[in-house]
C-alpha cells in the first residue's frame, strides 16, 4: 500500500489507449478501498455507507414510532425522544439520501457520458472519506453527558443555543458534510462539462446526468450558506456574538431565513436526481422514448431556479408582512407547474407503451403516484392562510415524508434494482424484489397516510406524548412503520444474494428496452469505463433525437 | 500525456477555480444576509425597526383619527421577574402625545438587571411610531423585592396608513448576565440617558 500505486493507477485512467478488457484492480484491500480513485469503487463506498446510515436513521425512526404507538410516556425520556427526531432527520438527509445520490452519480455519470472516470479522482476519494468521520462525530454526541442534539434538524435558535457541549460536534459535523458535498459537486460538474465523449452534446445527455448537473450547482450554492448559518450559531453559543440572540440585538427569525434559504433548495437536492432516475427507468420498461425530453430538462432547471425564491413558505407563521406572505405563497405554487409537467411527461411516456413491471419499474411507478400525493399536500401547505393551521403539525410530517420516502427513497431503490445487474454482472431475485416493493408500498401508506389526519386534527410534530383522541391513527401509523422498517431487511437480503450468491448472469444490455451508453458496456463493466470514447449514434441513446 | 489530456486538465483547473470561488462567495453571502436583513428591516419596519426614537420631538397636530394601541409584556425565562402592562390597551388620537405604563417587579432577594427590547406589529405601523422616552432605552436595575412603574412616552404620526386600525407594542425583558449586584452603588439603579 503506497500513495505511488494510487498515483500510477490514476495515470492509467488517463491513458487513452489503455486496453479496457484488462482490469487493473489494486490487489490489497487498503489500496482498493481506502486509497481508491476509481469512480466505481467510490460509488460503491458511497452506496454502502448510505445504506448503513439508512438503517441507523431507520432504527431511530423505530424508537420514535414505538414511543408514539400509545399515548403516554412508555419507552424513552422526552429529551431522548427529541434527540431521536433530530438525529433521525440529520442522518437521513445528510447521511442516507444525499450520499446515496452521490454514489449513483459516481457509478453512472462517467458511464452515461462515455468518460473513463470522474474528472478529479483524488478529490473524489477525499469527498467520500470525510463522511465516515463526520458521522462518527455526529453519532458520538449520543454518548456524551449532554446527549445528542435535540432542537430539531432545523437547529432553530434560541432552543439550539441551549444545547450543551455536543453543539460544537454537531456544527463541525455539518461543516464536514458540507465540504464533502461541495467537493463531490465540483467533481460532478467538471466531469459533465469536460469529460463527455465526442458527439455527446448537452441535449443528448441522459436525464439523470442533467438532473445531477443542476443538483450540483444547487449544492455549491446552498451548502456554504448552511455552513455560514451554523458557524454563526457556533459563535453565538460559545463566543458571545449575538447574530441570533434578541437580547444582544440579533434576531432569531433571521436564522430561519438563512436556514431555509439553504433548506428549500436542499429538499430539491434530494429529489432532482430522483426525477432523473425515474426518467431513465420508465422509458426502458415502457419501451418508448421519454416523452418531452427537453421539457424535462427545462422543467428541472426552472424548479431549481424557483427553489431559491420560496424559502419563507416554511415561515408563514413568524409574522411576515402581508406582501411577503403573498409573494412566497404564489412563488411556491408556481413550482407546482414544472413539477406537474414532469408528472405529465412520465405518465405520457407510459401511455400506450408495451409495459412490463419488473421491480425497478414498480418502484418508479410507485414513485410517480406517491410523490404526487406529497406534491398535492405541499400545495395545500403553500396556501399561507391555511398553513397557519397546518404548520408544525403532523400534516407537515406527512407531506415531507411522502415526498422523501416513497419519493426520494423509492427512486433510490428503483435505481438500485435497475443498475444492480449492471454493477454486479448478476441478476437479483425478481421474486424477492417484488415482495420488497409490495410490502414497502403498502406499509409506507399505512405509515404516513394517517399522519395527514393527525395533523388536520391538530397533533403537533416533535412531541413524545399526545392526547388520547390521536391514539388510533398513531397506532395504525406505528404498525405501518414497523412493517416498513422490517421490509427493508429484504432489500439487504436481495443485494447480498445478488452480489454473492446469484447464479444468473446479466447480459450487457440487462433490460430489453434499455438505452444509453452504460448498457453497451459489459456487466459488470470494466474497471475503467470508456478508455476509448464510444461512438454516439441514435440507436444507442435514449434521447438521441432532441425533438423527443 | 497527450495534448488533449493536457488541455482537459487545464480546463478542469479553470472550472474548478471558478466553482471553488462560487462556494466561497456563497459562504460569504450567508454572512452578508445578516446586514442585508437589517437593511430590509429598517426599510420595512420589520421587527420594530421603524420606530423612531426622538427625545425632544415636536408633536404634530392632533388629528381626529383614532387607533387602538395594545400593550404586550413578556419576560425571558432567564430573568425571574414579573412584568406586565398596567393597561392592556388604550385608544389614542394620531398625533397625540401619550403615556403607557408598564409594571416590573423583582420578587427575588438580590438585585438584578434587565434590558427590554421591543417590537411593533403590524410592521408597517412601526414606521409611524415615535417614542420620546422609554424604559427600554437603558438597562433597568431592580433591587431585591423592588417593583417599579416604567413609562413609555410616544405618539403616532398622523400619516399612518388608513388600513391600520390597531397597533401592538410588545416588550421582552432579558437578563443582563454580566450584572454584578455587589458592585452596585446607590443611585446608579435609576435610568438616565
Ligand atoms: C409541489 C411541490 C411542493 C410544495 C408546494 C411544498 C410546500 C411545502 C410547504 C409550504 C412546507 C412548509 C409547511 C410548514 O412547515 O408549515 C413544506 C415543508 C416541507 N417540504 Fe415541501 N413542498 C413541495 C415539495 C417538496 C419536495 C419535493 C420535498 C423533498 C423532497 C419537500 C420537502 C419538505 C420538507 C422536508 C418540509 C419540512 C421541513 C421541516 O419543517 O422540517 N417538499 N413544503
Ligand atoms: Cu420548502
Amino acid at each position: 500500500m503506497s500513495i505511488e500505486s494510487t498515483h500510477s493507477h490514476e495515470d492509467h485512467t488517463h491513458a487513452a489507449d489503455h486496453d479496457d478488457h484488462h482490469d487493473h484492480k489494486p490487489s490489497s484491500l487498503l489500496d482498493r478501498w481506502l486509497f481508491t480513485t476509481n469512480h466505481k469503487d467510490i460509488g460503491t463506498l458511497y452506496l454502502v455507507f448510505s445504506l448503513l446510515m439508512f438503517f441507523i436513521g431507520g432504527s431511530m425512526a423505530m424508537v420514535i414510532r414505538a414511543e408514539l404507538f400509545m399515548p403516554g410516556l412508555q419507552l424513552v425520556e422526552p429529551d431522548f425522544f427529541n434527540q431521536m427526531t433530530t438525529m433521525h432527520a440529520l442522518i437521513m438527509v445528510f447521511g442516507a439520501v444525499m450520499p446515496a445520490w452521490v454514489g449513483f452519480a459516481n457509478w453512472m455519470i462517467p458511464m452515461m457520458i462515455g468518460a473513463p472516470d470522474m474528472a478529479l479522482p483524488r478529490m473524489n476519494n477525499w469527498s467520500f472519506w470525510i463522511l465516515p468521520f463526520a458521522f462518527a462525530m455526529l453519532l458520538s454526541t449520543l454518548f456524551m453527558d449532554s446527549g445528542g442534539p435535540a432542537a430539531g434538524w432545523t437547529l432553530y435558535p434560541p432552543l439550539s443555543l441551549q444545547s450543551g457541549q455536543n453543539f460544537a460536534f454537531v456544527v463541525f459535523a455539518v461543516h464536514m458534510m458540507g465540504i464533502s458535498s461541495i467537493m463531490g459537486s465540483i467533481n460532478v460538474i467538471a466531469t459533465i462539462l469536460n469529460m463527455r465523449a465526442p458527439g455527446m452534446t448537452l441535449l443528448k445527455m441522459p436525464l439523470f446526468v442533467w438532473t445531477w448537473l443542476i443538483t450540483a450547482f444547487l449544492l455549491i450554492a446552498v451548502m456554504p450558506v448552511l455552513a455560514g448559518a451554523v458557524t454563526m450559531l457556533l459563535t453565538d453559543h460559545f463566543f458571545g456574538t449575538s447574530f441570533f440572540n434578541a437580547a444582544g440585538g440579533g434576531d432569531p427569525v433571521m436564522f430561519q431565513h438563512i436556514f431555509w434559504f439553504f433548506g428549500h433548495p436542499e429538499v430539491y437536492i434530494m429529489i432532482l436526481p430522483a426525477f432523473g432516475v425515474v426518467s431513465e427507468i420508465i422509458p426502458t420498461f415502457a419501451r418508448k422514448p421519454l416523452f418531452g425530453y427537453s421539457a424535462m430538462v427545462y422543467a428541472t432547471a426552472s424548479i431549481a431556479f424557483l427553489s431559491f425564491i420560496v424559502w419563507a413558505h416554511h415561515m408563514f407563521t413568524v409574522g411576515m408582512p402581508l406582501t411577503g406572505e403573498l409573494f412566497f405563497m404564489y412563488a411556491t405554487m408556481l413550482i407546482a407547474v414544472p413539477t406537474g409537467v414532469k408528472v405529465f411527461n412520465w405518465v405520457s411516456t407510459m401511455w400506450r407503451g408495451s409495459m412490463t413491471f419488473e421491480t425497478p419499474m414498480l418502484f418508479a411507478i410507485g414513485f410517480v403516484v406517491l410523490f404526487t400525493i406529497g406534491g398535492l399536500s405541499g400545495l395545500m401547505l403553500a396556501i399561507a392562510a391555511v398553513d397557519l393551521q397546518y404548520h408544525d403539525t403532523y400534516f407537515v410530517v406527512a407531506h415531507f415524508h411522502y415526498v422523501l420516502v416513497p419519493g426520494a427513497v423509492f427512486a433510490l431503490m428503483a435505481g438500485a434494482y435497475y443498475w444492480l445487474p449492471k454493477w454486479t454482472g448478476r441478476m437479483y431475485s425478481e421474486k424477492w424484489g417484488k415482495i420488497h416493493f409490495w410490502l414497502s408500498a403498502i406499509s409506507v401508506n399505512i405509515l404516513f397516510f394517517p399522519q395527514h389526519y393527525l395533523g388536520l386534527a391538530g397533533m403537533p410534530r416533535r412531541i413524545p406524548d399526545y392526547s388520547t383522541q390521536f391514539a388510533d391513527f398513531n397506532m395504525i401509523s406505528s404498525v405501518g412503520g414497523f412493517i416498513f422498517g422490517a421490509s427493508q431487511l429484504i432489500f439487504v437480503g436481495v443485494i447480498v444474494h445478488c452480489v454473492y450468491k446469484s447464479r444468473q448472469t446479466a447480459t450487457g444490455r440487462v433490460w430489453e428496452g434499455a438505452k444509453g451508453l452504460e448498457w453497451i458496456l459489459s456487466s459488470p463493466p470494466p474497471y475503467h469505463s470508456f478508455n476509448t470514447p464510444p461512438v454516439i449514434d441514435s440507436t444507442t441513446m435514449a434521447h438521441a433525437d432532441e425533438s423527443h | 500525456m497527450n495534448e488533449g489530456q493536457a488541455k482537459r486538465d487545464q480546463s478542469h483547473g479553470k472550472l474548478v477555480t471558478r466553482l471553488v470561488l462560487l462556494a466561497i462567495g456563497m459562504f460569504g453571502f450567508g454572512f452578508a444576509m445578516w446586514p442585508l436583513y437589517n437593511v430590509f428591516c429598517d426599510l420595512t419596519g420589520l421587527g420594530g425597526r421603524g420606530v423612531k426614537v426622538i427625545e425632544n420631538a415636536t408633536v404634530p397636530e392632533k388629528s381626529d383619527r383614532q387607533v387602538k394601541i395594545r400593550f404586550d409584556a413578556t419576560v425571558n425565562s432567564g430573568l425571574p421577574w414579573i412584568f406586565q402592562a398596567k393597561e392592556k390597551s388604550m385608544v389614542v388620537s394620531l398625533g397625540e402625545m401619550s403615556e403607557a405604563l408598564y409594571l416590573a417587579m423583582n420578587p427575588n432577594d438580590q438585585a438584578m438587571a434587565g434590558q427590554a427590547i421591543y417590537n411593533v406589529t403590524p410592521p408597517e405601523a412601526s414606521l409611524y411610531f415615535v417614542k420620546t422616552e422609554c424604559f427600554c432605552f437603558t438597562e433597568q436595575v431592580l433591587q431585591g423585592n423592588e417593583s417599579r412603574e416604567m413609562p413609555v412616552y410616544y405618539f403616532i404620526q398622523p400619516d399612518l396608513p388608513e388600513n391600520i386600525k390597531e397597533i401592538t407594542l410588545s416588550y421582552t425583558f432579558y437578563r443582563d448576565e454580566n450584572f454584578d449586584p455587589l458592585a452596585l452603588t446607590a443611585g446608579s439603579a435609576s435610568s438616565s440617558d
